[in-house]
């Protein structure tokens, strides 16, 4: 089987994000002065051949820990394993 | 002084630290290796990670090159004791492959700066900087987007505790001030090395800083700290096999 493995890659909360920074002045300049606390990360999809949607999990868990994320700086957390090519949370529903 | 200067597709001041080495310094013996080598080659003295943009920066800066087929070599002779020399992206990718603690991220102005900066030299007690002296300020040009040094906290302290820490962004008079902090760098960290002292990053370019025609040859003095120690290695061989 095969399977999409969806991990989310942020900086920890501690680090500083210069680019969330900037972002949240270009908001704030727009009107959005509820915002704050903006951060900016990543979003990585693997597509992984496996017996079963933990194996996949498992593989994608190896892969951050190995070279997608660094630990000094980054926290991953797998956030779905689906057999479709996008997140089920609202799109292309 | 055999050097081997490692080259990745992105790399871009592969040719000035070779013209450095191998033309300024006059060492003959100065060779690049393409990254997919398996090996460094044999009796190596000094590899160079040179700057550049390896892997396009892809995922983050030097992680990609940090699986070349050669840093396997590059880190069982650092791990050996090896002198390494990671200028730039060389920095990043020692920091990346865990030669040296903490990781580079991108510039407080989120700006790639390229000027001429001041550094103060904090220790002399290693192979990179025996021909400076304490205190000394070094004019070199630095040209990244994402030399801002970090580490955790216990780690920071355990670098400033262990004395690690080997220049500074400094005022031209050697005061290290937030104002001559290109980057946002903690402490005003420039380079650093390793425990051993055999692992040396720095963001700096002191190859492009070898020959007045450049603008200064204050980065010289590093590549001479180098090669003497070299010098100091071949004599000890030369009695050993004498005696």
């Amino acid at each position: 089987m095969s399977y999409y493995v969806y991990i989310a890659i942020e900086r920890k909360e501690a680090i500083l994000d210069p680019q969330g920074k900037a972002i949240e002045h270009a908001l704030s300049s727009l009107g959005f002065t509820s915002i704050s606390n903006t951060r900016i990360g990543k979003l990585v999809r693997l597509k992984v051949e496996a017996a079963s949607p933990d194996a996949a999990r498992h593989i994608g868990e190896e892969a951050a820990r190995k070279l997608l994320a660094n630990a000094i700086m980054e926290e991953f957390s797998v956030i779905e394993v689906t057999d479709q090519p996008h997140l089920s949370v609202g799109a292309h529903a | 002084m055999r050097t081997r200067i490692i080259q990745f597709p992105g790399s871009n001041c592969d040719h000035d630290a070779y013209h450095a080495v191998k033309n300024v310094l006059a060492e003959p013996d100065t060779e690049f290796v393409w990254h997919k080598s398996e090996t460094i080659g044999e009796d190596v003295d000094l590899v160079i990670l040179p700057g550049g943009f390896s892997y396009g920066d892809y995922l983050r800066t030097g992680a990609i090159a940090r699986f070349s087929p050669v840093m396997k070599d590059v880190i069982r002779f650092a791990n050996e004791g090896g002198t390494v020399i990671g200028i730039c992206n060389g920095f990043q990718v020692l920091c990346e492959s865990g030669l040296l603690p903490g990781v580079l991220i991108r510039n407080e102005s989120l700006k790639f700066i390229c000027k001429e900066v001041h550094l103060r030299t904090e220790t002399v007690a290693t192979r990179f900087t025996s021909a400076l002296t304490r205190g000394h300020v070094l004019k070199i040009p630095i040209a990244h987007g994402e030399g801002n040094f970090i580490a955790t906290d216990e780690v920071l302290a355990d670098i400033e505790s262990s004395g690690q820490v080997i220049f500074r962004y400094a005022s031209p008079d050697g005061d290290v001030v937030r104002s001559a902090n290109p980057n946002g760098s903690l402490n005003n960290i420039a380079g650093i090395v390793n425990k051993d002292g055999n692992v040396f990053g720095m963001m700096p370019h002191p190859e492009r800083a070898c020959e007045i025609i450049l603008g200064s040859s204050d980065g010289l003095p590093i590549f001479e700290s180098l090669r003497e120690s070299f010098n100091h290695v071949d004599e000890h061989r030369l009695a050993a096999q004498a005696a």
